[in-house]
Formats: structure tokens, C-alpha cells, sequence
């Protein structure tokens, strides 16, 4: 009789095994966000240090989303502080931040954040230190956001164009280099729809 | 007999769905190899903490040989084994300390990676990570002899993902044999290496 419970236990179980794994091994990837779409969700820790809490314009502790932030578009870095193309990026992108905030009328309007895939604090830091980074970065330690974001390879940018209703789109989502801070600047202002003011 | 079982399903179960993420440099592209999900750890330790480290003499891919017992008295050494080149946690590992040079300075620190490939695919695998200011050395032969001492082999002929750290009376002060599928982080090392200061 205990023989036969075993076999019949051993059975169910396998089965169950056999059946989960199909449904899993059905389940596609995530994919990378698409243009024309929201951004999935995600949830970052407001930052700790004053500046950097400023600067996304974030008046509450805990966490936020990236509709929160004080701006009409958001450009994420989807990094690895283990990646060497990241590493040759990182100047290119702070002539990006630079160029943004050295201009006005666009400081207001369009904020860079970074996010360490698979990236501890102190990972995030030395990244941070090495390059001397002004914007935010955000380690990622358990690539729960990476994952959401379709576990895409690094350095990958979206940007994100925020409507004053909170609702968001997805204008660019791309692998790789940025190739030109002040060329890429020129495409998201375009393909956000902001308009350059001032002199 | 039953209750005996479970473990064993829940292991095949956990092996099954096991899903370890990691990211991947664009760097590499589509070259890097992926070998699923691996048995975390399949060696058995032959030394400890407070053993003499086994001297080696190893080529590395500048084509000068580097032997362990150059830096006594002189460095702190990090060897750094890593399973495989073209695989994906590997080529992920080495950039970032390579960016972290600075830490290995201020704890008066040089780091020696080792794999057990040969040492043209080593070149060719480690030249888009840039240049590499630690020696890239090479176990491939006689194969695996340097990891077969520090008891990091694998039956597969690679060796564990694992970090040794050797003080400059030529002790080792720190092993860490880790989970192949996952890079350790930085900050463990860096306490360990803090440690060395008192």
C-alpha cells in the first residue's frame, strides 16, 4: 500500500512538474518597453541626498514611479557598472546631462536617471565616483526592474514623455550608444514635441 | 519513503524554474554563449583560511608569465578564477573591477584573473573589455593545475567562480568560493580587503 501511495505521489508530481514547465517554457521574455506604449511600472527609492531628491523634484520619502517626476521627459539609462560599452558611454552621457543643464528653458523639462542592473550600492557608487555622475542612479540588485524593462542588454535608453495628467509614452527605447549627446538631445526634444525657447 | 522524496522533487523543481538573471554588456553582442542555469558549486575545498597559498606560475595574454610568489611582500594579491570566457556572467565580471582599480590601490592590492581557456580566445575574449590593468592568466596547461590546488576545478574542466584573497606574507585571509551562476558582489570583497588594514 505504501508502495502504491509513493508511485501515485511520485506520479502527480511529475506530472505537475511536466505541465508547470511547459507553461513557463510557453512564456515569452518580456519585451524591451515599445515607442507609442506607457513605460511598465517601476518603483524606485526616492533618493536620499538632497540634490538628487531636487533635482527629480520629489517631496515624499519611500518610493516613486517615474510619471512623479517634475518633468516633461525622463531619460533612462539602463547600465551595468560591469559593463565596458556603459563605461565608454558614461562621458557621452554627461555632455547629455550638461548640455541640458546648461540650457534654461530645457533644465525643467528634461531629467536623466540611471539604473545599475544587477548592481549593488557600492557598485552604483564607484560607477557614480569614476565618471563623477550628477544625475541619479539607482542600484538594481535584484534586476526586478531590469526584468520589467525586457532584460535588455547595456547600455539601453528610454525616454519617457510625461503628460501633465501623470499619463506617460514611451518615445525612444534603443539599444546601445547614444553616439551624439547633442544629436540625441535634438531627437528627443523632437520626438517629445518640446520646442526650444529663449535665445 | 514519500517524505524521503520531497526533496529531491523539490530540487527538480527548483532546477527547472530556476530563472538568475544577469545583464550583458552590448559590447559582446550575440557572441556571448549561454549555458543555463549550472550546479552552483561543484568542487571540494582543499584549502582554508590561514593556509599558505600554493605558488603558481601561470602565461598571461601580455605573454609575460606571472608567478604568485613575485608580489610577497610586496602586494596583497586578489586571484579572481572565473569559469569561462564567452560565457555570461564572466564577461561581466572583469570590466568592473577593472573600473575599480582604485580600491585595489588604496588596499595596496593587485588582482590576478585565471580561467582555463587558452590564451588566444583569453585575448580575444578580454579586448573589447579594454585595458585590463590586472594580468589575464592562463590555466589551460597542463589543464586546470592552479584551480586543481586551490580545489576549484569543476568536473566540466572549468573551474569555479571564485576569489582568493592572498596576503603579503603569501596567506590566504579570504576564499570565496561562490555560486557560478551569480557575480559576487563588490562590497564583500572590499570588506575583506579592509580587513588586511589591521
Amino acid at each position: 500500500m505504501k508502495k502504491l501511495s509513493f508511485l501515485l505521489f511520485v506520479f502527480i508530481a511529475a506530472n505537475f512538474s511536466i505541465l508547470a514547465f511547459h507553461v513557463y517554457a510557453a512564456k515569452e521574455p518580456p519585451a524591451p518597453p515599445a515607442e507609442g506604449s506607457p513605460l511598465p511600472v517601476m518603483k524606485l527609492p526616492v533618493p536620499e541626498k538632497p540634490e538628487e531628491k531636487n533635482y527629480l523634484g520629489l517631496k515624499d520619502e519611500g518610493t516613486f514611479t517615474i510619471p512623479q517626476i517634475m518633468a516633461k521627459v525622463v531619460i533612462i539609462e539602463i547600465f551595468s557598472m560591469y559593463c565596458p560599452y556603459c563605461q565608454k558611454e558614461a562621458p557621452t552621457v554627461n555632455e547629455l546631462y550638461n548640455a541640458i543643464e546648461n540650457n534654461p528653458d530645457l533644465r525643467c523639462k528634461i531629467k536623466i536617471i540611471g539604473i545599475g542592473a544587477g548592481n549593488t550600492p557600492m557598485e552604483v557608487d564607484v560607477f557614480r565616483k569614476k565618471y563623477q555622475i550628477a544625475f541619479p542612479l539607482f542600484p538594481d540588485v535584484d534586476y526586478s526592474i531590469h526584468k520589467v524593462c525586457g532584460e535588455v542588454r547595456t547600455p539601453y535608453f528610454i525616454g519617457v514623455k510625461i503628460d501633465e495628467n501623470s499619463t506617460n509614452e514611451v518615445i525612444y527605447s534603443k539599444l546601445g550608444s547614444i553616439q551624439d549627446a547633442n544629436q540625441f538631445l535634438e531627437l528627443i526634444i523632437k520626438l517629445s514635441g518640446l520646442k526650444k525657447e529663449g535665445p | 519513503m514519500a517524505k524521503k522524496s520531497i526533496p529531491i522533487l523539490v530540487s527538480i523543481f527548483l532546477l527547472l524554474f530556476a530563472s538568475l538573471s544577469h545583464s550583458t554588456s552590448e559590447i559582446f553582442k550575440d557572441y556571448i554563449y549561454q549555458p543555463g542555469t549550472l550546479k552552483s558549486i561543484d568542487s571540494k575545498p582543499r584549502l582554508k583560511v590561514g593556509d599558505k597559498a600554493p605558488d603558481f606560475t601561470l602565461p598571461s595574454i601580455s605573454g609575460e608569465k606571472i608567478s604568485l610568489s613575485q608580489y610577497r611582500w610586496k602586494k596583497n594579491v586578489v586571484i579572481s578564477f572565473v569559469p569561462a570566457a564567452w560565457t555570461p556572467v564572466c564577461s561581466d565580471q572583469w570590466p568592473g573591477y577593472n573600473l575599480a582599480k582604485d580600491i585595489f590601490d588604496e588596499h595596496s592590492a593587485i588582482l590576478l584573473g585565471i580561467t582555463e581557456d587558452n590564451i588566444p580566445t583569453l585575448y580575444a575574449w578580454t579586448k573589447p573589455m579594454g585595458d585590463l590593468w590586472f594580468p589575464v592568466l592562463s590555466d589551460f596547461w597542463p589543464h586546470g593545475q592552479v584551480a586543481k590546488k586551490y580545489g576549484v576545478l569543476r568536473s566540466t574542466g572549468v573551474s569555479e567562480r571564485a576569489l582568493f584573497i592572498v596576503d603579503k606574507k603569501g596567506i590566504i585571509r579570504y576564499i570565496d568560493v561562490h555560486d557560478i551562476n551569480k557575480r559576487p558582489p563588490l562590497e564583500d570583497l572590499v570588506r575583506e580587503l579592509e580587513k588586511l588594514r589591521n
